[in-house]
């Protein structure tokens, strides 16, 4: 089963994370201080341990251990809210046998060699692929810090290392009772080589992987001291917000800013020839500045797209055979009988709407430039800040920050890279502040999809499956070596590794990119509109096989037998198959993507009018070993809710090149009165780990929308959910 | 000059009378716990209490505030409800990525302050202004309620 969608090679791959071997070829370098640590063979033991006194343990690029016993542990992935920081920690102080108590975790400096994510080749966080790609790597840099302290102590002892044990940071040698602490080993441990491959421990022997520890990060966040990118305030700093061309490729044409100079606190205004910023003393001044601007714009060649054209394109383009993803057996034999059903499903525009609006402060000198942001893609922003700034990269230094959100807009630099040409501009350092309204209106959209599937049943088992994706190659953009052969591996993830037995079966994909916006990653990437299609589409199926919708599926999954438990223990948590009343209905969706098996029930109320009520929600995910089954619940309620609130609401429209939703009075949010009781319940796995942080996102949409099904019997074919289709129908 | 009461200090500021409170604490007296979301009063992310109400920060002008006091996120801890808000919320580990959470512990806090032992009704009335992208509120409500139970 192949669950990641690219590898370094490009090539799909049909392995669990390992990605040990790419680390080591990307320079798995030992820290840039431990240079130091060499001169300890060659000088006389004495100013060795005189020098090693003073120095800081750094065997490898992730862990740093000073001579207080203080371990630094160092952050390749960033905290978006998913408790990565906890969870990397977790994992790199479990083999090195530290003490929890005393380590600390700091954000990695942009540096694409020591913290390339090994799966996804960049410094990037994104695709559930923290933990799936760092497992082992950290697990081995933990594992050789510990050798390297084991060797020290068993050197000082005169004693074979194997005599000892590690515990809380400190060196054991059970015979006689010795014990050292690890800060006390820094100088001697930094004089030994780290293996390359030192021993790992079995899971039974985990301390701290598999327990719900508390997070590192939510202290700060509980009493406003926490910083985010936003409040970066640099001595000096001035402050920016901007409007961009509100159609994708117009210009700026002419801007009279005689009014907006006049507003107090108003500095400058900055013109480009795409956008137009002012900067003043704060925020409110910068913002009455921009409002008091009249800008005429050049709309340029995108001024006519609508949301219909957008849609008409698509859904000519879905009517081509597209490239062929995956062929087993023999699908247009299987499907060239009678009796083929066929369906099609459609997914919209979205915009991200993260809640720390987008913002990246930027100083700029002849010299030098100096950023601050919270970013998924910190080496890409480093790149886009000395491009604007027409510097080297070595004379550019960004500052990453937690995240107030990413979901995959900040996999894009294209906000530091609009700061930094203001910056440019400016005399001193600036914070580049988008308001909501800009925000949405400039994002990064997750690509509509239009899903063409057919199937045939023989004796209540599929026989043959077809399933055409239409829609953006986002990969094609992001990353183009991975595009091949006309098909995007993100654009097929979760459909052409359908977890179901089907004897015969073909997925195409079809590009076909939207005019006038740009489209990227949305939490939950391409699974999300491959699972809502396929997981609507069995509903659909087991109804025409007259078949119980758990069991239908249950029927497939022979061969995947920890999808089927998933299901059976939804099912039984779920009260599946008891009474409810009129117009109520349960709605399952199973799903194996980012290498997860979760199986979802959403129990749901459909009123006369049309409106939906969210009663109550189950999941059973097995995501292999859970590194923190705590963050793993979170991850899947807050996914889910994720999901929840596009399929109920989103949708990003377009009239003459603009994008028409602004702000959450017109593209709304689920809010805690509309949030059922969602219960998750986590499956002991002795597994490598998945990936979780998308996984509530894409499971929840197909569930409600066959939750609906059965609560009315319309199979809605299209998110966000059409009222106007549910009000007034009687149960089916 | 205006004089603002926040949190227990007096403060003088010298910006334009219509200027929203929410840009006066984070871009001129560098509070910045209190943050920005929507600007219309739609997520609650700015969410301050004005003489122990909560009130959203970006729609509430300084010439509108007079002598009432203002507490940010900042000194909330300092008060009894504030305190258990905010462990309640870590001992459930509420937050994600935080950034609403500010709004959403001035407004629990708020709701405790008015409501000590509150259903769920009165915990949809009280928190449905303030929006959370990473979908904390089913550990938000659990949250409160085992405040509201702390003596």
């Amino acid at each position: 089963m192949s669950t990641q969608p690219f590898s370094e090679s490009g090539a799909a791959s049909t392995a669990l994370p390992d990605a040990t071997s790419q680390v080591s070829r990307r320079g798995f370098l030992r820290g840039a201080v431990s240079a130091a640590f060499c001169l300890g063979f060659y000088m006389p033991l004495r100013r060795a341990r005189a020098a090693a006194q003073a120095e800081t343990f750094a065997p490898n690029a992730f862990i740093r251990v000073d001579p207080r016993g203080e371990v630094t542990l160092i952050m390749s992935q960033v905290e978006m809210g998913q408790g990565i920081y906890t969870s990397i920690s977790m994992i790199l102080a479990e083999e090195l046998d530290a003490d929890w108590s005393r380590v600390r975790v700091e954000a990695a400096p942009p540096d694409e060699k020591l913290y390339a994510n090994p799966v996804l080749t960049i410094q990037c966080t994104g695709n559930s692929d923290s933990i799936r790609a760092f497992w082992k790597p950290l697990r081995l840099a933990g594992a050789a810090a510990r050798a390297c302290f084991v060797q020290a102590a068993a050197r000082t002892w005169r004693i074979a290392p194997t005599e000892c044990r590690t515990e809380n940071g400190t060196v054991i040698h059970p015979p006689t009772g010795r014990k050292i602490a690890y800060g006390d080993l820094v100088g001697r441990a930094a004089a030994i080589d780290p293996p390359k491959d030192p021993p790992l421990k079995s899971p039974e022997a985990f301390r701290l992987i598999g327990r719900p520890l508390k997070r590192l990060d939510t202290p700060a966040k509980s009493n406003g001291s926490a910083k985010y990118g936003i409040d970066t305030m640099p001595p000096g700093v001035k402050f920016a917000t901007l409007a961009a061309s509100p159609v994708l490729g117009g210009k700026v044409v002419r801007v009279d800013d005689q009014k907006a100079k006049a507003v107090p606190g108003v500095r400058q205004v900055v013109v480009l020839d795409d956008l137009v910023a002012v900067v003043g003393d704060h925020m409110w001044a910068a913002q009455c500045g921009l409002e008091a601007l009249d800008i005429t714009w050049d709309d340029g060649p995108n001024a006519e797209v609508s949301s219909d054209l957008i849609w008409s394109r698509l859904r000519e383009a879905s009517l081509r055979e597209g490239a062929v993803a995956k062929q087993v057996g023999d699908a247009a034999a299987a499907l060239s009988g009678g009796d083929v059903i066929g369906a099609v499903y459609e997914m919209p525009l979205l915009a991200h709407c993260c809640m720390e609006p987008l913002n990246c402060t930027v100083h700029i000198t002849p010299t030098s430039a100096e950023a601050w942001i919270g970013t998924q893609v910190l080496e890409r922003v480093h790149a886009a800040v000395a491009k604007a700034a027409g510097l080297p990269e070595s004379q550019v230094t960004v500052h990453n920050h937690l995240l107030g959100g990413g979901f995959g807009r900040r996999l894009e630099p294209d906000m530091a890279y609009s700061a930094a040409r203001i910056a440019k501009q400016v005399d001193g350092p600036v914070k580049v502040v988008w308001t909501r309204e800009e925000d949405v209106r400039h994002d990064v959209y997750r690509p509509a999809y239009r899903d063409l599937l057919w199937a045939r049943l023989e004796g209540g088992r599929i026989v043959g499956w077809k399933h055409r994706i239409s829609g953006s190659a986002v990969m094609a953009r992001f990353l183009p070596p991975v595009f091949k052969k006309g098909v995007d591996p993100d654009g097929v993830d979760s459909a052409q590794d359908i977890p179901y037995d089907i004897p015969n079966y073909r997925v195409e994909f079809n590009r076909e990119e939207p005019p006038g916006i740009v489209t990227g990653f949305w939490r939950g990437v391409g699974p999300n509109n491959n699972v809502f299609a396929i997981e609507s589409f069995m509903d659909e199926l087991a109804r025409k096989a007259g078949q119980d919708p758990i069991a239908f599926r249950r029927a497939h999954l022979d061969k995947t037998p920890r999808l089927q438990a998933a299901l059976e223990l939804v099912r039984e948590k779920s009260g599946w198959g008891s009474p409810l009343p009129a117009r109520c209905g349960r709605g399952v969706s199973a799903q194996i993507a980012f290498a997860s098996f979760i199986a979802t029930v959403v129990e749901c109320e459909v009123s006369e009018a049309g409106e939906v009520k969210l009663r109550r929600q189950t999941t059973a995910v097995d995501t292999g070993i859970a590194v923190n089954p705590d963050t793993v619940m979170a991850q899947l309620q807050g996914g889910h809710i994720f999901g929840l609130t596009a399929a109920l609401y989103g949708e990003i429209t377009l009239e003459k090149g603009r994008v028409q939703q602004s702000n959450f009075d017109n593209y709304r949010m689920l809010r805690i009165d509309q949030t059922p009781p969602i219960d998750v319940h986590v499956i002991k796995s002795g597994e490598p780990p998945g990936g979780i942080g998308e996984t509530g996102t894409t499971a929840v949409v197909p569930a409600l929308r066959n939750a609906i099904y059965a609560a009315t019997g319309v199979p809605l074919r299209r998110m966000p959910i059409d009222r106007k289709l549910l009000s007034g129908r009687a149960n089916l | 000059m205006i004089t603002l009461t926040i949190n227990g200090e007096n403060r003088e500021v010298g910006v334009a009378p219509d200027m929203p409170l929410l840009w006066v604490l984070r871009d001129v007296l560098g509070l910045t716990g209190t943050k920005f979301g929507c600007g219309i009063a739609q997520c609650g992310a700015c969410t301050v209490h004005l003489a122990g109400k909560p009130v959203r920060s970006c729609q509430l002008s300084v010439n509108a505030i007079g002598a009432r006091a203002i507490t940010t996120v900042e000194t909330i801890g300092s008060t009894p409800n504030g305190l258990k808000v905010q462990k309640a919320w870590l001992d459930l580990e509420v937050i994600q990525c935080g950034y609403c959470q500010s709004g959403q512990i001035m407004s629990a806090t708020a709701l405790l302050d008015a409501i000590p032992h509150p259903d769920d009704a009165d915990i949809d009335a009280a928190m449905a202004g303030n929006i959370c992208r990473c979908g904390t509120y089913v550990r938000i409500r659990q949250a409160i309620k085992r405040a509201a139970a702390q003596e």
